[in-house]
């Protein structure tokens, strides 16, 4: 059987097309084909993780199956009782595919785990959002079908952009007016579009014309050097265009079938601050670590008063989440600084702020020092992507092999 | 309870325009954030005796001191 990765090739978005045709004409007749949607949906993941990704398929039928039985069972639970250490023992277990997926490269080598599969991370987000609000009473029912609607929805099922429960099931079942879905169609389509734009072309610009002899270039110098400045603004071009069109793909596809999935990316390199850059850079994965980990965190250690400086608090959060965020990346030094940088670069970014505020007469504002604050966010970006990339890791070793 | 919250604001953002622009967009103009955001959870739970868990808090219905007036007097109701 064949094998088709998502939103990888002409044929995909051919299949996507031709598919969604008759979703679009039901819903432009202000109908849903509940039935046809779960039909496509179902072929669409048979063809990513079916063929010679068998494995994978099973992977992802035996996480999912497992992880609705958690929900289910905590559910029932949350019904009864609310214990914090049930809470945390949970999430804990919810968690634990996703850190066996992620430890065992670091362990063996590189060798990826026969339990992951593609997207584990984004169907763990969402798992573990949903308990987090079940333990806040948000989710009142639990809805078997539409629970599994939400996990496997096709469009974001590799990488996100990653959706809500509550959100998702409110699009799921709501019937748009026709002008309303003309509108999400004609969003959708011009998404698509224009990420086409993005991946295939501009993204393929710099990622494969450019990259290799500039990579080569700068390993062939070692050291600091023009070339590895050069590689670290074409990586940043790259990762930037290359997740921004497939997220607009995956909003685009959604908009078609009548689901307003999130977006993901709202020109971060305008950013004119590094916490304003968070806010417009992978959204959906910042927000997600926003609400789930930093939020509670800080709600947490103040309603508990564990500590007192407001300030401390936030800085701990910060930490908390980037280094958490650094990890789930994969454990490797360079991730893990990633995560590092960026706690200091907005731990940093806050106190300015505060200084900002009290002296605000003595600090001059205009469109000069505002275009310099979009240049030094754009550069800090840039060289923690450098780190990211894990280049300056290939550089090491290039050196040493020589 | 209206002139409570303009004051739990005005601590929190240690402005006075939170008081005499009730439409301005809180977090849009850096007044308010996630670390504010949940000092006003708190201090609405022990002042007003609402409680609203983090996951409830929906920026978009939070954003002006108007719409954090009106989703408190609805959670009152």
């Amino acid at each position: 059987m064949i094998n088709m990765q998502p939103y990888q090739n002409p044929t995909y978005f051919l299949l996507i097309a031709l598919t969604l045709l008759p979703v679009v004409i039901a819903n432009l007749c202000e109908k849903k084909i509940y039935w046809y949607q779960t039909l496509i949906s179902f072929g669409f993941l048979l063809l990513s993780f079916g063929g010679i990704k068998w494995h994978q398929g099973i992977a992802l039928i035996v996480y999912v199956v497992l992880e609705i039985i958690l929900i289910k069972l905590y559910f029932n639970y949350r019904l009864r009782s609310n214990n914090s250490w049930i809470f945390y023992l949970t999430v804990f277990i919810a968690i634990i595919p996703l850190i066996i997926v992620k430890i065992t490269p670091a362990i063996y080598g590189g060798q990826v785990s026969i339990i992951g599969f593609l997207g584990i991370s984004y169907i763990t987000f969402k798992i573990v959002g949903m308990i987090m609000e079940i333990r806040d009473g948000a989710i009142k029912e639990f809805k078997l079908w539409q629970t599994i609607q939400f996990l496997l929805f096709f469009p974001t099922i590799s990488s996100g952009p990653i959706d809500r429960y509550r959100r998702f099931i409110g699009d799921y079942n709501k019937q748009l007016s026709r002008e309303k879905y003309l509108d999400l169609l004609e969003k959708g389509v011009w998404y698509i579009f224009l990420g086409f734009l993005y991946k295939f072309f501009i993204a393929y610009f710099f990622g494969t014309l450019l990259m290799p002899q500039v990579a080569q270039n700068a390993l062939a110098h070692g050291g600091l050097s023009w070339w590895l400045v050069a590689y670290m603004y074409i990586w940043s071009m790259d990762l930037f265009f290359d997740f921004a069109g497939y997220s607009l793909f995956a909003v685009g596809t959604s908009y078609i079938m009548g689901i307003a999935t999130p977006m993901n990316f709202n020109k971060p390199f305008a950013a004119p601050n590094i916490k304003e850059f968070w806010n417009r850079w992978h959204m959906t994965l910042s927000f997600w670590f926003r609400d789930y980990i930093y939020m509670r965190l800080v709600f947490f250690i103040m309603k508990k008063k564990l500590i007192k400086s407001r300030i401390t608090i936030a800085n701990l959060g910060y930490l908390t989440l980037f280094l958490i965020m650094g990890f789930w990346h994969g454990v490797t030094w360079y991730y893990i600084v990633y995560g590092l940088f960026h706690a200091c670069a907005i731990i940093i970014c806050d106190a300015w702020l505060r200084f900002k505020k009290k002296h605000r007469q003595q600090i001059p504002s205009n469109r000069f020092t505002k275009l310099f604050a979009i240049f030094l966010t754009f550069n800090t970006v840039c060289f923690s992507f450098l780190i990211f990339s894990g280049f300056l890791n290939t550089m090491m070793f290039h050196h040493i092999m020589k | 309870m209206k002139e409570q919250i303009i004051e739990i604001l005005q601590d929190l953002t240690g402005s006075d325009e939170v008081a005499t622009n009730l439409d301005i967009n809180l977090f849009g103009a850096g007044l308010i954030d996630s670390m504010a955001t949940v000092q006003l959870l708190l201090e609405l739970q022990t002042q007003c005796g609402v409680d609203v868990p983090v996951s409830e808090f929906e920026r978009s219905e939070w954003e002006t001191p108007n719409k954090i007036i009106a989703k408190v007097e609805s959670l009152k109701a």
